[in-house]
């Protein structure tokens, strides 16, 4: 087994590095950068029952080592993904984690159904937690009964395990992870964006149309590390750890913070090759710390250990 | 697709606040199409974007960009001291279709600008009759005016009437004459005054807020006018910058 092999509910993982959902679209775009199959697994856009416009233009705005977006769940619609998105994605040993949302339990249902029974989705995420739609998202994902409700209703209809993407914006992440967890949830990804928002003091206006966007980037991380930090020790599904990845020494900050794999979002803008930089970089760095395979470091920063690192 | 590290061999100051710099390297052999742009990385960290520039002009691995000092970006942009690189990924996106038509009439306003001057020489260069009409706000703002006038014939606007025709670039059309084509890159109003004002056949080249530059994030999507085989956006950094005139809301 290689350093870097890593295994999880339906995603047997190369190597634990794989680009977050929204960040990646289909993967299309990227794989003019590189070869897809130098990933891990690949998290794709949310897939919703209907097409979705999104939101009204500014969309982005910059804030302090990271970017506030409002993109609203743009998509095709989960039947024009399963036929026309995800097959191109079929010429690649990748395992997908498909990403899903809806304003109902009915949509996420029915997108659950749908997508689960594409020959190359290994798990489906579900988003709990986007910040940027009026309905469904967030509601879902700060109500602990909510989500075990919505977690119970896909893990019945569902052919491939079910991750649950967590909201930082609530008071007690640890009790929604508890919930879903009780509910049938197979891991965690964490954490989604942060509530933040950027008013232009030219016009005294929100930047984004929105007015609210999520925060993601180097900003979030060390959020990101303390929520999985605290989850990890009460949960024993594994977490897909994501806020503000940047480089292999953050893959390892993530794992030991808990983390069993981590996905890269906001970093692919600052540079299509990040992922496989970061991939490199990782095999190396853990070569030098004479680690033999990165699951060893999950969760070393509260577990008792007995051999110190070199 | 090109990404590399362009050596800086000039910054120039322009105006108060527009810049010319110079960068070099291999992947500027492929930036051939006016319209299209670079994407830059200006910070590890922060910023975390990259920003898209507009080509201004190629000569052989040299590339010409001309930027306004606005931001936290193009500050850091503007501190590179010649012999340091710039990550640049690019060319991206979709550039002006030259025209057979016998004139084109090229209508910038502000940092919207520069890349009409990359394909004045185009056009110039393939027996197109080049007329431009150049807006600023004022005299001192002035930049590219020199450059321009080596293709064609230019008529500046200013806001005050400071030099030139007062008022906005569509107060100068009539003054132009004749023409085939246009082609206007600017601010979103002034693309909006165009497009009305002109009957003719054209293009609009569009700044849009971008977040990956490169078609997956769907920050800087804009409706059709029609929706085209189901599709009623289109993404302006992989699409665009240049739409046909009339195919998108502006």
């Amino acid at each position: 087994m290689s350093r870097l092999q890593v295994e999880l509910p339906g995603l047997k993982m190369k190597n634990p590095v794989m680009p977050a959902s929204g960040c990646f679209g289909f993967g299309q775009e990227y794989a003019e950068f590189y070869d897809l199959n130098k990933l891990g697994a690949v998290a794709v856009k949310a897939a919703t029952p209907e097409t979705r416009a999104g939101n009204p233009t500014p969309r982005v705005a910059e804030t302090e080592s990271g970017m506030l977006n409002a993109i609203g769940l743009q998509n095709p619609g989960v039947d024009h993904i399963v036929k026309n998105e995800l097959p191109w994605l079929e010429k690649f040993h990748v395992p997908i984690l498909a990403n899903i949302a809806g304003k109902t339990e009915e949509d996420y249902v029915e997108a659950a159904k749908r997508i689960s029974r594409s020959s190359n989705v290994h798990a489906i995420e579900l988003n709990v937690s986007c910040p940027n739609v009026k309905e469904g998202g967030l509601q879902f994902g700060s109500d602990p009964g909510m989500a075990a409700g919505l977690t119970k209703a896909v893990k019945k209809v569902s052919e491939v395990p079910v991750y649950v993407k967590l909201s930082p914006n609530v008071t007690n992440i640890t009790e929604m992870a508890a919930a879903v967890e009780a509910a049938g949830a197979d891991g965690l990804s964490m954490i989604n964006t942060l509530v933040g928002m950027k008013i232009d003091i030219r016009t005294g206006r929100p930047v984004l149309a929105n007015k609210t966007g999520g925060l993601s980037g180097p900003a979030v991380k060390p959020v990101a590390v303390r929520m999985i930090y605290e989850v990890s020790q009460k949960v024993s599904i594994p977490i897909i750890g994501m806020g503000g990845i940047y480089t292999a020494e953050d893959v390892i900050e993530f794992f030991m913070a808990g983390a069993s794999a981590v996905a890269v979002g906001t970093a692919n803008f600052s540079d299509p090759y990040a992922c496989p930089q970061i991939i490199d970089d990782l095999d190396e760095l853990l070569k030098e710390m004479n680690v033999s395979n990165i699951s060893e470091l999950t969760g070393r920063s509260w577990k008792s250990w007995e051999k110190s690192l070199s | 697709m090109n990404k590399e590290n362009l050596t800086v061999l000039s910054q120039e100051k322009l105006t108060s606040k527009i810049f010319k710099m110079k960068l070099k390297g291999a992947s500027v052999k492929t930036m051939l199409t006016p319209g299209q742009f670079v994407h830059l990385k200006v910070g590890e960290r922060h910023p975390v974007l990259r920003r898209p520039i507009s080509i201004c002009s190629v000569e052989a691995d040299i590339l010409t960009i001309v930027y306004r000092v606005e931001g936290q970006g193009t500050k850091l942009l503007n501190q590179k001291a010649a012999g340091e690189t710039v990550d640049t990924l690019g060319p991206l996106g979709q550039g002006f279709p030259l025209t057979e038509e016998s004139t084109a009439l090229l209508i910038g306003g502000g940092v919207g600008i520069p890349p009409l001057l990359y394909l004045a020489e185009q056009l110039y260069r393939r027996g197109t009759k080049v007329k431009v009409i150049l807006g600023y706000r004022k005299k001192e703002e002035i930049f590219l005016e020199e450059e321009f006038q080596k293709y064609g014939e230019v008529i500046v606007t200013t806001e005050d009437g400071s030099k030139g025709v007062k008022g906005f670039v569509t107060d100068a059309i009539a003054e132009a004459g004749a023409y085939d084509v246009f082609y206007t890159c600017g601010p979103k109003p002034m693309l909006r005054a165009v497009e009305t004002a002109s009957s003719k056949k054209g293009y609009i080249s569009l700044e849009e807020r971008m977040g990956c530059g490169v078609g997956a994030c769907l920050a800087c999507v804009c409706d059709k006018q029609k929706p085209f085989e189901g599709k009623a956006y289109v993404k302006a950094c992989r699409d665009g910058p240049v739409f046909e005139a009339g195919e998108v809301i502006v």
